[in-house]
């Protein structure tokens, strides 16, 4: 936008508001409206859904779902579609970051004097699948459930341990032959043949990246997992 | 939409066509002989002068503020033609952060921020406190709608091309306090201290530190530690009560006294008339007076200020001359 438009701009705009109506009572009627459907939404969906309270946090217990605050889930499901371990970092903070700043600098760079969104092509596409793919991340977020059941046959002496597994949240972030979800964290299902029991016992122990510790989970219990998981292959 | 004239300042409104309001057309009083006019009691005095309080007080109030051209200049600034129901999405936010800022006072004064009583303060404030669950759903879901709502109005104002010039600042302070918004919603998550806030706060925080360069820093500012300990909680309390809201405050204060300044865009398939060169040299004149203020309100008000000044200093030269 060089000088000449700015100068042109300001022009159309003081004509525009000569042309408008005052703040007050004009404008101050619609705000008030909206702001009265906003408080009559927000009371119906207070009385009407509640706010339940699940079991008190226990770091020691391992029955619990990791799931964020649902306008999070897009952001979540980012690190479903990139699962590669060295390009976590890019999906957990390069990705978000990037968004962050091209928001944050938009003016900036969109140096287009053009306003009307159907004379912006670029800027207007890029906005309509920017917020497809978010509604697209949020819906898949929002219907990638927790299983908590493993259905596979196993020796008797590993049953606890696959008992463990299922149902401390483990199928949240990875798959284990046809249930859990596939990502962010890595398909377990031949983790067997990928790294040793020993390997296996202190990711559980420290929560290597992303995934939380679980070394406040009783130790036969941490066990009997690490015993389960060696035996996938 | 038409409003009554008395809403209206009287600069503003339309004059009257003749004989419309009964002036002139109106029947004398029958005989003032026979009825003439009473004599004010002096409780009747009274009440005239009581009557005249709110003026003398708002009198009072803008000798030493000066803050009715102010305010009468951001109540009366006209708002560009074709000004339509997406522009309330802008206020609409910030009426949902009003809500959450008043329920959220009223749930701090229930709520015990340490991991030993986090979760019971919150059984007693949701089953025993008076409307207890009501607001605590009020702010749940409140958040959800201001989130929604901020997300919409930056819809609005890129769909318009809203942020181009010479509102870009006030773009780049929006996109600041969306993300101050997520931060609450963030930070917010973990304080009812169930199990599931308990553990998606662990995997977000986590999450934080596999950033690069600072990663892991902001993870252990965020733990108080390497680790998830007690001291996590009121952390992240005081995170959610103090520094984002304040932070937040200060820059809808600015947010909006860009947007008065500034004004509201109009939608950009609205045309004004081609400007004729009478309005070229009427637009300079206006920058020159006040170049900080498009809308009449600061022009007044800082030709005021300048006015103060002028006189001010004629008096000092005048002094040092004697």
């Amino acid at each position: 936008m060089n000088s000449r438009d700015k100068e042109q701009y300001l022009q159309e705009y003081e004509v525009l508001k000569k042309k408008g109506k005052p703040f007050f009572p004009y404008a101050v009627m619609k705000d008030s409206v909206m702001m009265l459907v906003v408080a009559i939404v927000i009371v119906v969906m207070a009385l009407v859904l509640g706010a339940e309270q699940g079991p008190k946090a226990d770091p020691t217990t391992t029955t619990y779902v990791p799931r964020p605050e649902w306008y999070f889930f897009f952001l979540f499901e980012v690190l479903r579609v990139i699962k590669p371990p060295e390009l976590v970092p890019i999906a957990t903070i390069g990705i978000p970051t990037i968004a962050m700043m091209l928001l944050l600098l938009l003016p900036f760079y969109d140096r287009n004097p053009e306003r009307a969104p159907q004379r912006r092509p670029i800027a207007t596409t890029a906005g309509c699948l920017t917020i497809v793919a978010m509604a697209y991340l949020t819906y898949l977020g929002a219907s990638a459930g927790a299983p908590d059941k493993i259905e596979m046959e196993v020796a008797a002496e590993y049953e606890e341990g696959k008992q463990f597994v299922a149902q401390s949240g483990c199928l949240a972030c990875h798959k284990i032959g046809e249930n859990g979800n596939d990502g962010p964290g890595p398909e377990l299902t031949e983790i067997a043949q990928q790294i040793p029991r020993a390997a296996i016992y202190r990711s559980l122990q420290i929560g290597p990246g992303i995934m939380p510790s679980y070394a406040d989970a009783r130790p036969n219990e941490i066990n009997a997992a690490a015993d389960f998981l060696a035996t996938l292959d | 939409m038409k409003f009554p004239d008395q809403l209206i300042p009287a600069p503003l409104r339309k004059p009257a066509k003749p004989g419309q309001n009964g002036h002139g057309n109106g029947s004398a009083p029958a005989n003032l002989k026979d009825s003439p006019p009473e004599r004010q009691a002096d409780s009747q005095k009274l009440l005239d002068k009581a009557k005249e309080a709110p003026i003398d007080v708002a009198g009072w109030v803008d000798q030493r503020t000066g803050a009715t051209s102010f305010v009468t200049g951001m109540l009366y600034r006209k708002v560009p033609k074709g000004t339509n129901w997406f522009y309330t999405l802008g206020s609409a936010t910030l009426f949902a952060f009003a809500m959450q800022a008043l329920t959220g006072v009223f749930l701090s004064m229930y709520y015990t921020p340490s991991p030993v009583e986090a979760y019971g303060s919150i059984t007693h404030l949701t089953n025993d406190v008076f409307l207890g669950e009501f607001v605590r759903g009020t702010h749940k879901w409140g958040a959800s709608v201001m989130t929604i709502l901020i997300f919409l109005h930056m819809g609005r104002v890129f769909f318009f091309g809203a942020y181009k010039y010479p509102r870009e600042l006030n773009w780049v302070i929006g996109v600041v306090l969306l993300i101050l918004t997520l931060v609450m919603g963030f930070t917010g998550y973990l304080l009812p201290f169930d199990q599931r806030s308990f553990w998606a706060t662990v995997v977000g925080v986590n999450i934080n530190g596999t950033g690069p360069v600072v990663g892991p820093y902001l993870s252990d500012f965020l733990r108080a530690g390497a680790e998830f300990g007690p001291s996590t909680l009121s952390r992240f309390y005081a995170i959610h009560m103090l520094l984002v809201p304040g932070l937040m405050i200060a820059l809808i204060g600015a947010h909006m006294y860009l947007v008065v300044k500034l004004g509201t865009t109009a939608p950009p398939w609205v045309r004004g008339a081609k400007p004729k060169p009478s309005r070229t040299v009427e637009r300079v004149n206006a920058g020159a007076n006040g170049r900080n203020g498009h809308n009449g309100a600061s022009a007044n008000g800082h030709s005021r200020v300048n006015g103060g000044n002028g006189r001010r200093v004629g008096k000092d030269d005048e002094s040092q001359r004697e």
